[in-house]
C-alpha cells in the first residue's frame, strides 16, 4: 500500500473520526452495563457486539487492515480458524454433561444427586 | 561482514509484504492464540464453576474505564506518531511517541493504584477463581504494555537516529511497533468488558 502525503493527510482525518467513534463505544460499554438486562446471554451478546465494534475499527483504521495484502488475510484467516477451534473444543466438553448432573440445577433449588454408597 | 535483513523497505514478491510486517503479524497471530486460550479458560471457569463472584463488586470500574480511554488514545498518538514520518515532520513524531509512552506509563500507575486497592482488601490470586484469572489476564496484558514501552522507547530515544541515515526503514519500524501496540488495545477491548462490566 502506498501511501502519498495527501493519502496521509486524509489517513489523519480519519484517525482523528475513529478516536471520537472509539470514545463514544467505550462509554455505550460502560452505560450498557448499567441496563437491566434479564439473561446472561443477552448481556454478553451485548458486550461482545460493541467489543467487536471497537476491535473492528482499530484493526480496520489503526491497524490498517483495510488495505492490507492478502498473505495478511490468510493468516488471519487461519487464526480465525484455530481461536474458534480453542474456544469451542472445551465448551463442547464442558456442555456435555449428563442432565441433571449439572450443578446449575442446584442453583434452581434441585437437590444436589448423592453418590451412591460406595458397596465394597 | 554486513548482514542485512532482507526485505526490510521493498515488498517481497511472493509474499506481497515487507519481512518485518509478516514477521509482526504471524507473531500477532501467536498472540491472539496466547490470549485466547486465557480468554477460553476463562469462560471455562465461569460456566463450569459452582460459585462465581459479583465482578463488579470486587473491581474498579472507573479506573477501568479511565484506563481503557487512556491507551486507546496512545493507539491514536501511535498511529499519528508514524503518519508524522510519512510526512516528514520528525519534530511531530517525536512528540507523539513520547505521548505514547507517557500514556503506557499512566496505564500503569492506575493498573498499579488498582492491584494494591485489590491487595489491600486482602484480595490476592488464591482468593478464588475469578480473583486468579484477573490477576492472570491483566497481569500477562500489563507486561506487553512494558514490552510495547520498550520498544517505544527505543524508538523514541536512540533508535530515533536512523531516521538520518534511513528514513523509510525507521518509518517501517514504527509501523511494526505501531501494529503491536494497537493489538495490546485490541485485548484491553475485550480484558474490560469481560472481567469489569459483566
Amino acid at each position: 500500500m502506498s501511501h502519498s502525503a495527501e493519502d496521509v493527510r486524509e489517513e489523519v482525518r480519519t484517525y482523528i473520526t475513529v478516536f471520537a467513534a472509539l470514545l463514544v463505544l467505550t462509554v455505550v460499554t460502560v452505560a450498557v452495563s448499567y441496563i437491566h438486562i434479564d439473561s446472561m446471554a443477552g448481556r454478553v451478546l451485548v458486550a461482545l457486539i460493541v467489543a467487536s465494534a471497537k476491535a473492528s475499527l482499530v484493526g480496520l483504521f489503526f491497524m490498517h487492515l483495510k488495505g492490507e495484502r492478502p498473505m495478511v488475510y490468510i493468516s488471519l484467516a487461519f487464526t480465525a480458524v484455530f481461536f474458534v477451534t480453542i474456544f469451542a473444543l472445551p465448551m463442547w466438553t464442558e456442555g456435555d454433561h449428563i442432565i441433571g448432573t449439572h450443578h446449575q440445577m442446584w442453583d434452581a433449588g434441585v437437590e444436589a444427586p448423592t453418590m451412591p454408597e460406595d458397596t465394597h | 561482514m554486513d548482514m542485512q535483513i532482507p526485505y526490510t523497505i521493498d515488498t517481497r514478491p511472493d509474499t506481497g509484504l515487507t519481512n518485518p510486517k509478516l514477521g509482526i503479524w504471524l507473531f500477532l497471530a501467536s498472540e491472539v492464540m496466547l490470549f485466547g486460550a486465557l480468554f477460553s479458560s476463562y469462560v471455562l471457569l465461569r460456566w463450569g464453576g459452582d460459585y462465581w463472584p459479583n465482578q463488579a463488586e470486587i473491581v474498579n470500574i472507573p479506573l477501568a474505564t479511565l484506563n481503557t480511554a487512556v491507551l486507546i488514545s496512545s493507539s491514536v498518538t501511535m498511529v499519528m506518531s508514524w503518519a508524522s514520518l510519512k510526512l516528514h515532520d520528525f519534530s511531530k513524531y517525536k512528540l507523539y511517541m513520547g505521548l505514547t509512552f507517557l500514556a503506557g506509563v499512566a496505564f500503569l500507575v492506575i493498573k498499579t493504584i488498582e492491584y494494591n486497592e485489590k491487595f489491600s482488601h486482602g484480595l490476592y490470586p488464591s482468593t478464588n477463581n475469578f480473583i486468579a484469572i484477573y490477576f492472570l489476564m491483566t497481569g500477562l496484558h500489563a507486561l506487553h504494555v512494558i514490552g510495547g514501552m520498550v520498544v517505544n522507547g527505543f524508538l523514541w530515544g536512540p533508535g530515533a537516529k536512523m531516521w538520518k541515515t534511513e528514513p523509510e526503514k525507521f518509518t517501517n519500524r514504527v509501523e511494526v511497533a505501531g501494529l503491536y501496540w494497537h493489538f495490546v488495545d485490541l485485548v484491553w477491548i475485550f480484558l474490560f468488558p469481560v472481567l469489569y462490566l459483566l
